[in-house]
């Protein structure tokens, strides 16, 4: 009896406030957001861009077929954008979208099917002078049909387990269609989409400008009247946050920013974590002697102590978590279990630096010297090729450790000219297709030069299951031989830290730093 | 003095065209492809047929000659070309960031000949007392102290003090002078020190010097007061070296300003500089150099013209 007056009176106490909580969240509509974006787009267009600094100032003007949607620490999700809902075929081979009604672009003019069919056509097949940086993504379409304008139907010549999350890409934005028709490229120099945000103005290496949208397809949204990305050089984020100049910047913090920020600013902020679709990866030269000997590559990913490193790295730097070739807690991870059966991921360190300087002796390289290349990008890759070279020295190897600058770095994988070198992906989404790519025999950015057919083999039957769940024995399969391979070992997946006012709200932490930035639902409390 | 000007305008383009081969080729030697950097450098795995097929649409495909050709007679019509990042034209591209630092190097000019003038000169009249040593720490201080270390002290001081900083972005002086001077006030001081240090100590050896020549002395021994021997006399003569140091200090930070403009989030020359160089943007750096070119060859030509003010013994021919 007692039980059921203290679970009544805790109903009713959760009764009487909920309209309190309700009231606290729901959004105000008003105000202009500011953020930093730490580099300049070097184009509007969102097809011919890989790069974030398109994205942040460039995707609240648009809007795609899909979209990401959630927060990465709760649930991430693929929800409708222009489309209302959609299907795929039991074969795999047919996507069939049903299409919001009633949606406008920026001129006015009505957006339909044709937008989608001749946005994606342009991705797919781009016309002469226009740039589609994710074309091999999407080669599988073969046709895309409209049979009426509220529908669109697109046929793939064989299933593609990764085409779903292709249409829910922040790049795929949907143009308009008679635009393109008069000038394929307009996108490269002119905004003009569906998005909560119309186009205001740009100054060059300055600031770009949107203003909210009144015929937005979703009424009543965006709450923001408009929102200003500034652009500034990284480390002029902390400084101008606590100055107000802007607000917030979605790319990421390291932690040592984030206490920087928490010790100034205290409650008026508010602080974000979670994984980051991020990683760094020890891509080993197996062109050149004696990395070709897998017994060499195995004692150097053994030496690295991943599980015990993580958590103090983690408070210097942006690297957190051991993983696979596929984020940690993403849906085609490896398990902890897993990956300390494998090498490189034992948590005895003590007998697993034994075994790697038995292996360099047997191999006949007790005294390896490495030339281990590195980019000169202070966060992660400083403190990471420090470390990296400190566990080396503890099996006896010595480390060359040169950072060059981008350019050079990149210059520098592609001629070969390295032993062991630290490289990088970062892509919007957790999907094997985009992440096994450097570690895939023949592919353009496999510097390792790994060469295993099985791998091949894997990749290609993985990324045409349309089964999750046979896909993720595929995908297991593949990243154990990746691993025991050591072509190329990862070393770590990044921590995204976002800190940004208290006053801003709406605003959800995904796992990649280029989806989540529609600013839609984003709204200032203020 | 005009046929003095046409000779010199007319030898700034071989000097030019000089700088413009050079540049073109030199540049080139350095390894890596820009386009590579613009589409795998934020991690993407892009394949190599979209990095071939970029290059060739940007023209980086073609034998160097045929782009060393197109370049020379883009450079011949006053075109220099588009940004192989922006595919903005280059002239737009500098357009945009040239009157910030224009305004910054024009501001600090200030800021220096009004520190410089009159502590150089209390310096080298006062010699050996308290006032001279007070000025020469002022100029060795500024001499030793990086602009960009003063910005950073001046933003960290800022916000310790009133947790504010000036609003990010350029506003035009024609626009709203007062966010305009607000906003580059701080970035205008911490070079300006540097360079009043510079122009400080060239100002107090320049005048000791005159001081010590024999039409000085000659002057004083005739009954002309001290005031005035210095204000028509030692003065104007001792400006000359002054001038000069001032000249070149300004053509330095149209272009220069790499760091401070960094610290200060300007949007500057300095700072397009930098990104182009990180991005292998071949065309904006030629175009940029260029730019810094013909700025140095017109502040020096301004020197030599305002020599001729200065001293009527120097004759332009």
């Amino acid at each position: 009896m007692r039980q059921l007056f203290g679970l009544a009176l805790t109903a009713a106490a959760g009764l009487a406030l909920l309209p309190v909580a309700t009231m606290a969240q729901t959004p105000k509509s008003g105000g202009t957001l500011n953020f930093a974006v730490v580099a300049e787009p070097p184009t509007f267009d969102c097809h011919a861009t890989t790069t974030f600094a398109t994205i942040h100032p460039v995707r609240p003007h648009y809007s795609g077929l899909l979209r990401l949607s959630g927060d990465v620490n709760k649930k991430l999700a693929i929800v409708g954008d222009l489309a209302k809902s959609w299907e795929m075929s039991k074969d795999g081979l047919t996507y069939t979208f049903k299409l919001h009604e009633g949606v406008k672009f920026h001129d006015g003019s009505d957006f339909s099917s044709a937008d989608v069919k001749a946005s994606y056509e342009r991705i797919v097949n781009p016309p002469t002078g226009v740039v589609s940086a994710r074309k091999a993504l999407h080669t599988d379409i073969v046709a895309i049909e409209t049979p009426d304008k509220s529908t669109v139907v697109i046929k793939l010549k064989a299933p593609n387990a990764s085409m779903l999350n292709n249409f829910a890409s922040p790049f795929n934005c949907i143009y308009s269609a008679a635009k393109l028709k008069q000038n394929p490229n307009y996108p490269a120099t002119e905004i003009m989409g569906t998005g909560a945000f119309q186009f205001v103005n740009y100054t060059k290496g300055s600031v770009w400008e949107g203003k909210k949208f009144a015929n937005y397809f979703q009424k009543g949204k965006p709450y923001l009247d408009g929102y200003k990305a500034f652009f500034v050089k990284s480390s002029a984020v902390v400084p101008g946050i606590q100055g107000g100049q802007f607000d917030a910047e979605f790319r990421g913090r390291t932690p040592k920013e984030r206490d920087q920020l928490k010790a100034a600013m205290g409650d008026k902020i508010t602080i974000k974590e979670g994984p980051w679709t991020t990683n760094l990866i020890l891509v080993f030269n197996t062109k050149k002697k004696p990395f070709d000997d897998v017994r060499v590559r195995r004692a150097l990913t053994m030496a690295i102590d991943r599980w015990g490193s993580a958590p103090n790295l983690a408070k210097i730097s942006l690297m957190k978590f051991p993983g696979g070739f596929v984020r940690p807690g993403a849906e085609y991870a490896l398990s902890d279990a897993e990956l300390k059966k494998l090498p490189g991921f034992a948590t005895d360190m003590t007998k697993a630096r034994e075994e790697a300087k038995r292996l360099l002796k047997e191999a006949g390289v007790s005294n390896l010297k490495i030339a281990f290349l590195n980019r000169n990008v202070a966060e992660p890759y400083t403190p990471a090729g420090i470390f990296v070279v400190d566990q080396w020295k503890r099996i006896g190897v010595q480390a060359d450790h040169k950072q060059l600058e981008t350019k050079l770095y990149f210059d520098a994988f592609k001629k070969g000219d390295f032993d062991v070198g630290i490289n990088f992906i970062a892509d919007y989404i957790d999907d094997p297709s985009i992440h096994f790519l450097k570690v895939v025999p023949g592919t353009a950015v496999n510097y390792s030069g790994g060469d295993n057919p099985k791998l091949k083999e894997l990749f290609a039957q993985q990324s045409k299951q349309v089964d999750p769940a046979a896909r993720k024995k595929l995908t297991d399969e593949f990243q154990k031989i990746a691993i025991n391979d050591a072509h190329s070992a990862m070393l770590f997946w990044w921590q995204r830290i976002i800190v940004y006012n208290k006053k801003i709200k709406g605003w959800e932490l995904h796992a990649s730093h280029f989806t989540g930035q529609e600013l839609v639902d984003v709204w200032l409390d203020q | 003095m005009l046929t003095y000007l046409l000779r010199r305008l007319i030898l700034m383009v071989p000097t030019l065209i000089g700088v413009a081969v050079v540049t073109f080729f030199l540049i080139r030697v350095v390894p890596g492809d820009p386009v590579v950097v613009k589409l795998r450098a934020d991690g993407a795995a892009v394949t190599e047929e979209t990095i071939q097929a970029e290059r060739k649409r940007l023209g980086l495909d073609k034998p160097l000659m045929v782009q060393f050709k197109d370049y020379m007679v883009g450079l011949a019509t006053l075109d220099l070309g588009r940004s192989l990042w922006t595919e903005n034209t280059v002239a737009s591209e500098i357009a945009t960031r040239f009157p910030v630092s224009l305004q910054i190097a024009i501001m600090a000019t200030i800021i220096a000949v009004l520190i410089a003038v009159p502590l150089g000169t209390l310096s080298a009249l006062y010699r050996d007392t308290w006032i001279d040593y007070l000025v020469r720490i002022v100029a060795v201080s500024g001499l030793a102290i990086p602009s960009f270390w003063l910005g950073m002290l001046m933003i960290l001081g800022s916000l310790a003090l009133f947790n504010w900083l000036p609003p990010i972005g350029y506003v035009s002086f024609f626009e709203n002078p007062v966010a305009n001077i607000v906003g580059l006030i701080m970035p205008a001081v911490s070079v300006g020190y540097r360079y009043a240090a510079v122009a400080t100590r060239m100002m107090r050896s320049a005048l000791l010097e005159v001081l010590r020549e024999d039409y000085i002395r000659t002057a004083r021994a005739k009954g002309v007061f001290r005031q005035l021997v210095v204000r028509r006399h030692a003065l104007s003569n001792a400006m000359l070296p002054v001038v000069t140091v001032v000249g070149l200090e300004f053509a330095f930070l149209i272009g220069g300003l790499v760091v401070t403009e960094q610290v200060f989030n300007i949007n500057g020359i300095g700072k397009l500089f930098v990104d182009a160089t990180t991005r292998g943007d071949f065309t904006l750096i030629q175009g940029l150099i260029l730019l810094i070119a013909v700025i140095f060859v017109v502040v020096n030509l301004v020197v030599d013209l305002l020599y001729a003010a200065l001293d009527p013994r120097i004759r332009l021919s």
